[in-house]
């Protein structure tokens, strides 16, 4: 258990540092090939994938709360869901978050908020009924391990990563087309400038790409990461292990999901089945459950 | 530079166990508190079951006595809370017996809350040896236990019994 929480940790850096040595790597070679001054290209596309995502993000949660008709629980209301949540913060020593429930028979569930204050987690109804008590308990200290590893803000980071080199290649492009200035200190390259510009070209067109699957690859292993916190919460990893199978089975998808929001939830709450693996946001479910019970050993 | 980082962080680890030492006594305290409610309730109905409460103000009292004797061990205390809970369950399990106490609202609200409150022990007690761990290891790494010997750090203890008891009630039949 231990194991993996500190495996997926390091992994998850090493995944930023490589996104971050892209940034840098195609910030230098916008200012070898084009010579714009110094850094400057980098700082703008950080500021604009800065203010992009945060619009995405500050909404984000209040749209896949709307979409779906989530309405919030209050403690009388809702006994059982409440008492088991307010639990399981007083063993995470988080306080407790604003809960809500989403009117669809799908077993899922999300987490969302930049910090613990902030904190807001849903439930399906499907997930309340069809699971039972200890089942629930994993799924919900799935969602709060999403909370309190701030990983909410960890992939809003990812996704302003993203979105900068994105936007530096859009640049790279377009000023390339329009012509680029050229200072002449850079005419002396010859046989070294028309590689540097070949392969700078190449990176330009796929790190968006590279930058996309990163991404995914950074959020699966998050998902990872808060299956293993979880199961640290509860000391009962078959618990989430018996919740995964009872979804995997079901194979419902959610009725109001969009895309932008879809890395949320617990599962894919779109149908699973054909090209998953590199661009899905969620690790497949046989993994996952062969994890958890190998940490019940 | 090092050293106020790493003395900072001692500290903090440090206040983090007292203030989960401190919440545990927040549900202890709830459930003393709860306990005399239960007792009035059920005092009518459970009219032959004199042994069963008398011991249950026994275990109440003992509980409290080791509770705010602060000398007493972490063994001491958890033993006496746990025996506080088996008296709790040896009532519920007879008021099974009494089909007009059960029908009482009070009653019922009254098991929901203290049930509630056994599983909140249970969840201050792992909250608790969760920090009780990340300190007992900051302490004894090197480097830092240099200056956790300077500051005459000490490990502190685990609960043992909140561990085992998760494994028990998973049983299903």
């Amino acid at each position: 258990m231990y194991n993996e929480i500190t495996a997926n940790k390091r992994r998850s850096i090493i995944l930023i540092t490589i996104f971050i040595a892209i940034v840098v790597l195609l910030g230098y070679t916008y200012d070898r090939l084009w010579g714009m001054g110094g850094y400057g290209g980098v700082v703008i596309a950080i500021i604009l994938s800065l203010i992009m995502t945060s619009i995405s993000y500050f909404q984000g949660d209040k749209i896949a709360l709307w979409t779906n008709n989530a309405k919030p629980i209050t403690k009388e209301e809702n006994r059982y869901v409440y008492n088991l949540v307010e639990n399981l913060c007083i063993t995470a020593g988080l306080p407790v978050p604003k809960i809500y429930i989403i009117e669809d028979t799908a077993i899922n569930a999300f987490a969302t908020g930049r910090k613990p204050e902030l904190a807001t987690i849903a439930l399906t109804r499907g997930a309340i009924e069809k699971l039972t008590n200890e089942e629930l308990e994993g799924v919900i200290a799935h969602e709060l391990s999403h909370i309190k590893n701030y990983d909410i803000r960890f992939m809003m980071l990812v996704a302003v990563l993203v979105g900068v080199i994105a936007i530096m290649s859009d640049m790279m492009w377009r000023v390339r087309f329009f012509g680029g200035r050229r200072s002449n200190k850079d005419e002396g390259g010859g046989q070294l400038g028309a590689i540097l510009l070949i392969i700078g070209i190449i990176f330009a067109i796929l790190s968006p790409i590279i930058a996309e699957l990163i991404k995914f690859a950074i959020s699966r292993r998050r998902e990872y990461l808060a299956d293993a916190s979880g199961a640290l919460l509860t000391r009962y990893p078959d618990g989430l292990a018996n919740a995964l199978e009872k979804i995997a089975q079901d194979n419902q998808p959610m009725q109001h999901a969009a895309a932008a929001t879809a890395h949320l939830y617990i599962a894919n709450p779109f149908k699973s089945g054909g090209i998953k693996s590199w661009f899905s946001t969620h690790p497949p479910i046989a993994d996952r459950i062969q994890k958890l019970r190998a940490m019940g050993r | 530079m090092w050293v106020i980082g790493t003395f900072n962080g001692l500290i903090r680890s440090k206040n983090q166990v007292d203030e989960a030492t401190s919440d545990i006594d927040v549900q202890l305290k709830r459930r003393y508190d709860l306990i005399p409610n239960l007792m009035e309730t059920v005092k009518g109905y459970m009219t032959h079951e004199k042994d069963t409460l008398v011991k249950l103000t026994e275990a109440r009292v003992a509980a409290m006595q080791v509770h705010d004797n602060k000398g007493a061990t972490l063994a001491e205390r958890e033993q006496a809370e746990n025996a506080l809970s088996n008296t709790l369950k040896s009532l519920f399990a007879v008021s099974e017996n009494y089909p007009d106490l059960k029908a009482s609202q009070n009653f019922l609200q009254l098991q929901d809350e203290l049930s509630d409150t056994e599983n909140k022990i249970q969840a201050a007690r792992r909250f608790y040896n969760g920090n009780v761990r990340d300190f007992n290891t900051k302490i004894q790494v090197f480097p830092t236990n240099m200056i956790a010997g300077m500051l005459k750090f000490t490990k502190y203890e685990f609960f043992q019994a909140a561990e085992a008891e998760r494994q028990n009630v998973q049983v299903k039949f």
